[in-house]
């Protein structure tokens, strides 16, 4: 399913299965311990160079002009003035040589281009200038002179389909046509039913606003272009750049070793890279453009807002009969996923389903993927229905959730999971919380009320093929690992050294990562959906397992016993029969000989006939203040279904933040577009609020069901970044309906919302 | 317009020639390449640009460079000495108080200034002077508590005249 996501076009490339044996780990010395990250010393002490710090001498820095309008025709550019202006060495234009490059691309059919003359929302390129130093490129753009013709525009994707509604789009304002799933019969199911709920409930859209803004440093040597990028995957980064500017892959080398987080809006390039390509290309010397602040809430992504319709049947003792789920949402002013009904489809056995997700267009900034996409906002209608649905079965939310915990994929063919959490995350994590002593030591007095709350979600993409990681082990010990995945801050590098350091016996000091470059490292797919370490530890398992097995075969020689009774102790091959038979590592004459011995390792694919996914269940502790509408959120327990964790300091590191990511679509976040202008509002992070140090619950806890997964991939472990985001915004309102007995349907729950809804209901304290 | 200025830079002095209108943010990276410091929005929201001017943590985006004219400015460069991490660092590296590390040098700088005031913070003194820092990673979670146990360690340095505690560690910073 969310393979899609991460492809740019086409069927998902593959790396051969590896042909060595690996069976699942037993008890581990290095993968699952807390060791701190192996270049965290770069990240704390300030020397690690992002791209953003990247500076090359002779350097030109670009800024880009942008429509102030959500819809409009350019009729014309004048940047007569703008080039005289000081310092400047370049503009672009629609009309410049080379500038004509279709972007957004979707379905075979490209929906604009770098610079098209209909910008379609707030923010869409309209030119570029190069000039010797930033303020001079932003001194310039503002003596450009643009005329608009200005258009109508819709913001809301409910009101998109309207008969009179502005076409954002000529032929239609529908991202293809609805997405249909059905299983069983949905009327019978609900006839069945003891207890029927139904509401509609929507998300705010979301900013994933990374505190590394986006940008590229582009350089050419001839024909031969190199890119500093702060992306998720260098090697989508080059296949697009390449397809834009008609580049041999070779030709196009992307770097892009730290970046300052993504989030799903760095899977990317951006028209940011092939501006500053073009740019460069012109002036003959190196260009640096990255965005503002400003520029990222406009036009660098976000999580769409969706509109839901649910209606769920159930049993007198739970079981459910029927869900019915209708969504809406937008991609933006160009096509991207806003998809929800995984969720309802897939988290709860149910045997008739029906879902449709309908996506439309928009004069507001383009939605990308956003930390699983589409998750948090199904998990936000469903798990507050199923919550309804307790309160109206007269059953424990937990209860009901174990009640219909799914055996197999309901959507996927019915396959069974390789592993499947949900029961125990459920279990485990209201056991951690207190869920009925608490619940049941509750007070309603005063004008504070507590209230407890718990919602479930699931991750539904495992990782797979393609990866392919090297590992080469040097004469004198130390280890070389080279992958050509991102590391986005979620510790893929130090995981990797781990897997290798657990294969090789080598200490962690002593292992090397190079990393994220289209040039020397291996073919990768970018970092996100959880699928770094499902996909890329499997590799780098395979490739120290080789290096490993070589050296053991050279060792065996010298040693003249037979290979299969060697094993490696530290620094040492040692005999398993005769431990006075043993060899340094570095003695190895095979090693010796060709100064290096390399592994090879790849990535096969998943296991036949059974599903991968992740699965986890959140808790919330709310007060809320009856007089004010303020929520503080005093408490979260988050229960993880990853099967193994790689690292216990990373694994919840990791969780803590997908919490409080959560915590702010849950109460603060919401991309604000004014209705009279159609221009975004709050395009900062002033007004734009993601949670900071004061909102993170004093309690927070991190649980790990670590079942033993030997089927997901050889690294029995899942994945952890999508999940640990999912379900927490729903616990949120959830505990929110148990404080105050109102449901705030529609995200964030802020305390204007929150009171006017308590004063309505007369409830107000 | 430009003017010259002279200032601490880290314990080192520097005199340089700068537009009247550069930020100090844009002087340190651009003008002496300490690109430690980041920048995260340029309009004073976000800490990431934290540096202590004179000893008070500023956000150096909302500071002009000539205003530091005379002063002393210590950037997350100049806590560690000679690749040795101040506790704070090792803080945030032993206890994963990083992920993608961008705003980590802006809130290491943050609380360093609040150990400075307050050497046994609470967890929430420890939030609220971080409270300006944002982090869209960790979940600040791992962060609170490392600013405590650097705190701790500090202390425990400073009673046992150690390392870790050494006065001259948080002398650097004039008052
Ligand atoms: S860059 Fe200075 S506060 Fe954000
Ligand atoms: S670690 Fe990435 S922003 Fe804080």
């Amino acid at each position: 399913m969310t393979d899609l996501l991460y492809w740019l076009q086409g069927p998902v490339p593959e790396t051969e299965p590896p042909t060595a044996e690996m069976p699942p780990w037993g008890e581990t010395k290095v993968v699952g311990k807390p060791v701190p990250r192996v270049d965290a010393y770069e990240r704390v002490s300030g020397s690690a160079v992002y791209p953003l710090d990247f500076a090359l001498p002779d350097m030109l820095h670009a800024a880009i002009l942008r429509s102030p309008h959500a819809h409009a025709r350019v009729k014309a550019i004048d940047t007569s003035a703008a080039e005289k202006m000081p310092g400047v060495r370049a503009i672009l234009t629609a009309f410049s040589p080379g500038a004509d490059v279709p972007w957004y691309r979707s379905r075979g059919r490209f929906y604009s281009k770098l610079f098209d003359e209909r910008v379609r929302h707030e923010g869409d390129e309209v030119a570029a200038v190069a000039a010797e130093t930033r303020a001079q490129a932003f001194d310039a753009l503002k003596a450009i002179r643009v005329e608009y013709e200005e258009f109508a525009f819709v913001l809301d994707p409910r009101e998109s389909l309207a008969p009179d509604a502005p076409l954002v789009h000529d032929g239609g304002n529908r991202y293809g046509e609805p997405a249909r799933y059905e299983r069983g019969d949905l009327a019978a199911g609900f006839a069945a039913a003891d207890a029927v709920v139904e509401a509609t409930y929507s998300t705010a859209c979301e900013i994933h606003a990374p505190m590394e803004v986006h940008g590229s440093v582009a350089k050419w040597d001839g024909n031969r272009l190199t890119i500093w990028d702060s992306t998720q995957g260098v090697f989508v980064v080059q296949q697009m750049v390449a397809g834009a500017l008609k580049l041999p892959l070779a030709n196009v080398r992307v770097i892009g070793h730290y970046m300052g987080g993504g989030f799903g809006s760095k899977l990317e390039a951006g028209k940011y890279t092939v501006i500053a390509a073009l740019l460069a290309k012109t002036t003959a010397r190196p260009v640096k453009l990255f965005l503002t602040r400003e520029e990222v809430f406009l036009n660098a992504g976000n999580r769409p807002a969706n509109t839901m319709k649910v209606k769920i049947g159930a049993k007198k003792d739970g079981a459910l009969t029927a869900i019915e789920f209708s969504s809406i949402g937008s991609g933006g002013a160009y096509p991207n996923g806003a998809d929800t009904s995984f969720l309802a489809t897939d988290l709860y056995t149910c045997p008739n389903v029906a879902a449709v997700d309908e996506n439309v267009a928009i004069n507001a900034g383009r939605a990308r993927a956003m930390r699983a996409p589409g998750f948090p906002q199904g998990a936000w209608a469903l798990e507050q229905a199923m919550d309804e649905l307790a309160l109206k079965l007269g059953m424990d939310p937990v209860a009901l959730r174990l009640a219909n915990v799914p055996k197999v994929s309901q959507r996927r063919g019915n396959l069974p999971y390789t592993s499947t959490g949900l029961a125990e995350c459920l279990r485990d994590g209201a056991k951690a919380f207190g869920w009925e002593t608490t619940r049941a030591a509750k007070k309603d007095d005063g004008p504070i009320r507590k209230g407890y709350g718990v919602a479930a979600g699931m991750w539904g993409y495992g990782g797979g093929p393609p990866a392919r990681v090297v590992v080469k082990l040097f004469a004198d010990g130390s280890v070389n690992v080279n992958a050509g995945a991102a590391d986005i801050g979620t510790g893929t590098k130090t995981v990797m050294a781990q897997t290798v350091a657990e294969e090789l016996g080598v200490p962690l000091e002593k292992i090397r990562i190079e990393h994220a470059d289209t040039g020397t490292t291996q073919y990768s797919g970018p970092s996100g959906g959880s699928k770094t370490v499902p996909s890329d530890m499997p590799a780098a398992r395979a490739a120290a397992v080789e290096v490993r097995t070589k050296l053991l075969a050279g060792a065996a020689e010298e040693l003249k016993v037979p290979a299969a009774e060697l094993k490696l102790e530290g620094a040492d091959v040692v005999s398993t029969k005769d431990p006075a038979k043993k060899l340094a590592v570095t003695e190895v004459p095979a090693l010796q000989r060709n100064q290096v011995i390399v592994g090879v390792g790849t990535r096969g694919p998943n296991v036949e006939g059974k599903v991968i996914s992740m699965f986890a269940a959140h808790f919330a502790e709310v007060e809320v203040n009856v007089r004010t509408g303020e929520v503080s959120v005093t408490k979260l327990v988050a229960a993880q279904d990853s099967a193994r964790v790689m690292n216990r300091l990373t694994f919840e590191c990791q969780v803590q933040g997908g919490l409080v990511m959560g915590l702010g679509l849950g109460r603060t976040e919401e991309r604000v577009l004014d209705r009279q202008t159609g221009k975004m509002v709050n395009a900062n992070w002033h007004d734009y609020k993601i949670p900071t140090a004061l909102d993170v619950p004093v309690a927070q806890e991190v649980l790990s069901a670590e079942l033993v997964d030997t089927e997901c991939n050889t690294a029995g472990a899942k994945g952890v970044g999508e999940p640990a985001t999912i379900p927490t915004a729903a616990a949120i309102a959830n505990a929110v309906r148990d404080a105050v007995g109102l449901r705030v349907h529609d995200s964030p729950i802020t305390p204007p919302k929150l009171a006017a809804l308590l004063a309505a209901a007369g409830k107000k304290g | 317009m430009k003017k010259t200025i002279t200032l601490d830079v880290n314990g080192v002095a520097e005199t340089a020639e700068v537009e009247v209108g550069q930020t100090l943010l844009r002087f340190l990276r651009d003008g002496l390449d300490l690109t430690g410091t980041k920048e995260g929005c340029n309009e004073g929201e976000c800490g990431s640009c934290m540096v202590l001017l004179d000893g008070r943590p500023v956000n150096s985006c909302l500071v002009l460079a000539v205003e530091a004219d005379g002063r002393s400015v210590t950037t997350v460069e100049g806590l560690s000495r000679e690749g040795v991490l101040h506790p704070l660092q090792k803080a945030f590296l032993s206890q994963a108080a990083v992920q993608c590390g961008f705003c980590t040098p802006g809130m290491v700088v943050s609380a360093a200034a609040l150990l400075r005031e307050n050497p046994e913070p609470t967890e929430d003194d420890v939030k609220k002077a971080l409270a300006g820092n944002l982090c869209r990673c960790t979940g600040y979670k791992q962060i609170v508590d490392a600013v405590r146990d650097a705190a701790a360690a500090m202390r425990a340095g400073a009673v046992a005249g150690g390392e870790a505690g050494k006065p001259a560690e948080r002398e650097e910073v004039p008052a």
